[in-house]
Formats: C-alpha cells, sequence, structure tokens
C-alpha cells in the first residue's frame, strides 16, 4: 500500500530528493565561491592566490591549485573558539547567524533547474515546489535576509553592530523598491508569477530572452541584486573602516561563518533569480537537449548543468565587480537609490504598462525601441542637471566663505 | 594662528557627463581589472621558484670567509664585535697555528636571532674576512641553533661562494711582529728598506 501511495507521489519523493541534491550541491558551490573571490581577487592584484592546500598529499606533492582551501577554511572555523560576550542578547545572538543562513537556502526552493523530466510514465518538474507564486516567494525570501543582519546587529549590543544592522535596513529598504519595480516588468511582459512559465515564455517561436526584451529592466536587477546582498559597491553594512567589522564584529567561529556563507548563498540565490527572469534559466538557444520538449534524463542533467554555468559566471560577475569599485558613502548610495533607480523603475513600468495597453507585452522589437529611448531621456536628464562629488546639492544654502581660521567652517 | 594668505580655497571639482552616468566610468574599472585578470604575476611559487636577488649588496646571513689555504680569514682583532651595534658577536682569540698572523679565532659566534643585519661588521674588518650573503631565509627549530659558531660560518662560505664571490683580493703576508718565522727578515724591516 505504501508503495502504491509513493508511486503515486512520484513529484514529491523527485522533489525531496532534488532538495537533498541541490542543498548539497549548493553548499559546495558557497565553499568554492570563497575559493573564486579570494583566486579573483588575487589575480587583480597580480598575485597568485591560494595554490597550496591539497588533499593530505594524497597524490604525491601535487596540490590541485589550492582546491583544498574550503575543507582547510572550513576546520578552521569549526575548531575556533566560540565566544559569545557577557552583555549580548543571547537568544537572538544564536538566533541571527541562523536566521540569515537559513533565509538564504530556502529560496532555493523554486528555482527551475531543468524544464520536465520523464521518469516511467510520470512527467516530473524538476524544481523542488512549483507555487503559483513562485516569484513573490522569492521576493519574501530575499527581503527576510536583512532580518539575521538586523539580529545580529542588534543583539550584539555594540554600537558599531547596530550601525551595521541599522544601514542593512535602510539599505533594504531602498533597494526593494527598484528591485520590485524591475520584476513587475517582466510579471507584466509574462503574465506569470510561476519561474518555470517565465522561462518558458522565453523560448517560444520567435520569444528570445528577456534580457533582449527588457535591457534596462534587467540592468535594474543586477544593481539592485548587489545592494540585496550587501556586495561591494554597496557593502555599507560590513564598512570595515568605519564600523569595525559591521554587524559581525562580536562573532567567532562557526557563527561568523554562517554569515560569511550566508552572504555567498545570497548571492548565489539571486544570480539563479536573475538568470530564470532574463537569461532564460537552463535554455539556450538552438542547442538540442535544452529545449522545451527534451524530458529525457540526460537532458535534465545537462539543463542543469547551463544553470549551475550561467549560475557561475553570474558569481565571477560579483566578484569581479567587487575587485574594481570602490564603496558608496551612504548618502550616495540613498541618492542612487531615489534620484536614479526608482525614476527608472517608474519609466520602465509606465512604457510596459504602455505596451500591455496595445497588446503586445512580449514585440521584442519595440521594447527593445522603448528601452532605448528611456535609456536616452535618463542620460539626457543627468547631464543637464549638474552635480557636485560631495553630495551637498544646488538647492541647499551656501557654505559661508572660508576667508578665516577654520573655527568658522562650521556649516550654514 | 592661521593667516588669511595661509588659507587655499579649494574648489568642489565638477563632475563630468560620462561620471554622473556612472556606467562609463564604471566599464572603464572593469577593463582595467580584466587586463589585470591575466596578465603575468607579479609573485612567484615560493619554496619552489626563488626570485634572483639582483642586489650584490643584500645583507642577508654571515659567513666567514677562507682564504686560499682553506683556512679561516678572521684575525681576531674584535673591529667587527666593537662595531656591532647590538653586540651579536662573540669572539675568542688565540695565538695562530699558522706564521703568517699573530691571531685566530679560537671561537666565532654570531647570534642570528640578536643581530640586525646592519652590515657594520662588513664594513669595520679589515681583512674581508666577514660578509653578509644573499641567504635570508633563516630558519632553525630553536634558539640554540641560531647561534653561529665558526664552523657553520665558513660552511655558509662554501654554500655561497658561487654566488657571491668574495670580494677584494685576501691580503696575506701580514707585516708580523717579532721574529715569528725562522730565517726571514721581519716584513717591517724590508718596507723600511
Amino acid at each position: 500500500m505504501i508503495v502504491e501511495w509513493v508511486q503515486g507521489q512520484a513529484q514529491l519523493v523527485f522533489s525531496c530528493l532534488l532538495a537533498l541534491v541541490v542543498v548539497g550541491v549548493m553548499l559546495l558551490g558557497v565553499a568554492y565561491s570563497i575559493l573564486a573571490e579570494r583566486w579573483i581577487a588575487a589575480w587583480v592584484q597580480d598575485r597568485r592566490g591560494p595554490n597550496r592546500a591539497g588533499f593530505f598529499r594524497l597524490f604525491g606533492s601535487f596540490h590541485f591549485w589550492g582546491l583544498g582551501q574550503p575543507i582547510a577554511d572550513g576546520g578552521k572555523f569549526f575548531l575556533k573558539e566560540d565566544i559569545i560576550p557577557d552583555n549580548v542578547d543571547k537568544p537572538l545572538f544564536i538566533l541571527g547567524p541562523a536566521t540569515i543562513f537559513i533565509v538564504a537556502l530556502v529560496g532555493f526552493a523554486v528555482i527551475p533547474w531543468g524544464g520536465q523530466v520523464q521518469i516511467g510514465d510520470a512527467l516530473l518538474n524538476v524544481q523542488v515546489a512549483n507555487p503559483d507564486i513562485g516569484l513573490l516567494y522569492v521576493l519574501g525570501v530575499g527581503s527576510l535576509g536583512v532580518y539575521g543582519v538586523v539580529l545580529g546587529g542588534y543583539a550584539s549590543n555594540n554600537k558599531y553592530s547596530f550601525f551595521g544592522g541599522i544601514r542593512a535596513t535602510a539599505q533594504m529598504l531602498s533597494y526593494e523598491i527598484p528591485m520590485g519595480l524591475a520584476i513587475l516588468v517582466v510579471v507584466l511582459a509574462t503574465g506569470q508569477l510561476r519561474l518555470e512559465e517565465i522561462v518558458l515564455s522565453q523560448m517560444g517561436d520567435g520569444d528570445v530572452w528577456n534580457v533582449v526584451r527588457h535591457p534596462l529592466a534587467c540592468f535594474l536587477l543586477v544593481v539592485t541584486l548587489f545592494a540585496e546582498t550587501s556586495r561591494t559597491p554597496f557593502d555599507m553594512p560590513e564598512a570595515e573602516q568605519e564600523l569595525v567589522g559591521g554587524f559581525h564584529t562580536e562573532y567567532s567561529s562557526m557563527k561568523f561563518a554562517l554569515f560569511f556563507l550566508a552572504e555567498y548563498a545570497h548571492m548565489i540565490t539571486g544570480s539563479a533569480f536573475l538568470m530564470v527572469l532574463f537569461f532564460g534559466g537552463w535554455h539556450i538557444p538552438f542547442v538540442p537537449g535544452l529545449q522545451p520538449g527534451d524530458t529525457a534524463w540526460w537532458a535534465m542533467l545537462l539543463k542543469m548543468l547551463v544553470m549551475a554555468g550561467k549560475i557561475a559566471l553570474m558569481m565571477v560577475f560579483y566578484i569581479w565587480v567587487r575587485w574594481t569599485l570602490p564603496r558608496l558613502r551612504f548618502d550616495q548610495l540613498m541618492r542612487l537609490a531615489w534620484k536614479g533607480l526608482v525614476p527608472l523603475g517608474l519609466g520602465l513600468i509606465a512604457f510596459a504598462l504602455g505596451m500591455l495597453y496595445i497588446g503586445k507585452p512580449q514585440a521584442w522589437v519595440w521594447t527593445l525601441v522603448g528601452n532605448v529611448v528611456i535609456l536616452a531621456t535618463m542620460l539626457g536628464i543627468t547631464a543637464l542637471i549638474p552635480s557636485r562629488v560631495t553630495g551637498r546639492q544646488y538647492d541647499m544654502p551656501e557654505l559661508p566663505p572660508r576667508t578665516s581660521a577654520p573655527a568658522s567652517i562650521g556649516g550654514p | 594662528m592661521i593667516k588669511d594668505e595661509d588659507i587655499v580655497v579649494v574648489e568642489e571639482p565638477q563632475l563630468s557627463a560620462a561620471e554622473r552616468w556612472y556606467i562609463p566610468q564604471i566599464a572603464d574599472g572593469m577593463l582595467v581589472t580584466l587586463r589585470h585578470l591575466f596578465k603575468k604575476k607579479l609573485t612567484v611559487h615560493y619554496p619552489e621558484q626563488k626570485r634572483d636577488l639582483v642586489v650584490g649588496n643584500y645583507r642577508g646571513v654571515h659567513r666567514l670567509n677562507r682564504d686560499d689555504q682553506g683556512r679561516v680569514a678572521c684575525v681576531a682583532c674584535f673591529m667587527c664585535a666593537t662595531a656591532c651595534p647590538v653586540n651579536c658577536i662573540h669572539i675568542e682569540a688565540d695565538e695562530a697555528p699558522w706564521p703568517d698572523r699573530e691571531k685566530y679565532p679560537a671561537k666565532f659566534e654570531i647570534d642570528e636571532l640578536r643581530c640586525i643585519f646592519c652590515g657594520m661588521c662588513e664594513e669595520a674588518c679589515p681583512v674581508d674576512a666577514i660578509e653578509l650573503t644573499p641567504v635570508h631565509d633563516l630558519i632553525s627549530l630553536s634558539r640554540e641553533q641560531m647561534i653561529f659558531d665558526k664552523e657553520k660560518l665558513l660552511e655558509m662560505y662554501d654554500q655561497t661562494k658561487n654566488l657571491k664571490p668574495r670580494k677584494n683580493p685576501q691580503i696575506t703576508g701580514y707585516p708580523a711582529t717579532g721574529d715569528r718565522r725562522e730565517g726571514k727578515p721581519a716584513d717591517n724591516e724590508e718596507t723600511a728598506a
């Protein structure tokens, strides 16, 4: 009887198996993203990076280009002394890293990994869950990511940690809005909230990836993803020059490692999300085996590989940006969000609604032309409005002229 | 008190259009880092590869030079021990077993942990017996091993004489005081004549 029930629940069993596999691969991916981060950091600075840690000299003196490094790092974190300072809010202090890590992992549940697969006579979704509100789920869970940061900063009972948490909150609130607008453009164009359907809408006859249809929305999402994951140039919550270590100053050992890993887990989730929305998920045009009709098991594996490869490319981009750009100051961060990205997002929404009104939300040639027009308008406006480096705006009162001793330079 | 004429008013720089659009400047920076990604690396795989030290006067571990007969060149004059600012050189002199000099070091020890590698000993030495080598990877398991005695310093010369040949020609046949050499007039009498 149980056997029959299990056969009826093929999708459930498959989803459970997939969840295990995805979490495993994900944790491995997180560990190796850290290695990639260190490698690319080194290469950008003309160094060689970690290339020593091998696997216990099992293979003589060959050390696998340092691929054993994540294992060594993990072992180090486990063996370090785990300090809980006296004056912290103990339950919340422990809850902080747990929250951020769990939240970073559960976002993966709705990512479509490889279309559909035929096993026996059942056609199964290669997706842990396929809820109607898949997109809203990702958004909701993604926003919870800040919760762990705020908990950690608040529970630490340390003003610099607290500043880190507060900054994270303000930053997330500001960047959720342009992110939501960018996603809304896709939702308006495809009329779908299911992530699998959004992927499928990019590969029909005459269809193109959403990045071709809505390049500006894609750009908007990329920028806000950097802010949502607190990566450079938006890593205000852990600005070490100003805030000691930021929200994780008081953490040590594995609790710190959880914060550290959660950052990368967030980046991977964000990358997967971006790939699904704008880069066709597991799809590559004209490549056999990567089309919606291919449901063989090997096609599924191929699709998962393609998806993983796309995510890896985006991770490299994340890291590359980190080792290029300096951090924005907090007022510059806010200015970029509220004066740059939000108006751009609103313009894109208005345009997408217009396309919907004339009944051609997916006509990519026209959306492309519209995007170019919007971009030109934005650039024209910014070119006409002069702005100052220090962020002191022209509509603010002028400072008194500096004529005598510095004591008089106090502001208006 | 800061005088008015000392104050320089610096105008805020204005951003160009490209700088206000962010993206062209960001793309520029990304290209710079991209070029560095594939550039030749400046660092080397250290224990396997070693960088050639181009400086001939690198101040590393000391050595005691040998003369052409393989004897220690030092004449135990204590000039280096006197010049040493951290007193890391310990010499015990004895009468030389060879006829061409009066003294030789029975004991010659350098505490490499105390040494600051200033090279003053090399400067002070009148016979160019003590020199600093380019050897810089100085490791040991204990403090005692870091005190280099005469044998170890001479061995250091054997190891590095090809890497850094002894700079100046050796000075032998020092004018000796007294009648140490049988059947030969003293050198100072020759120079006097």
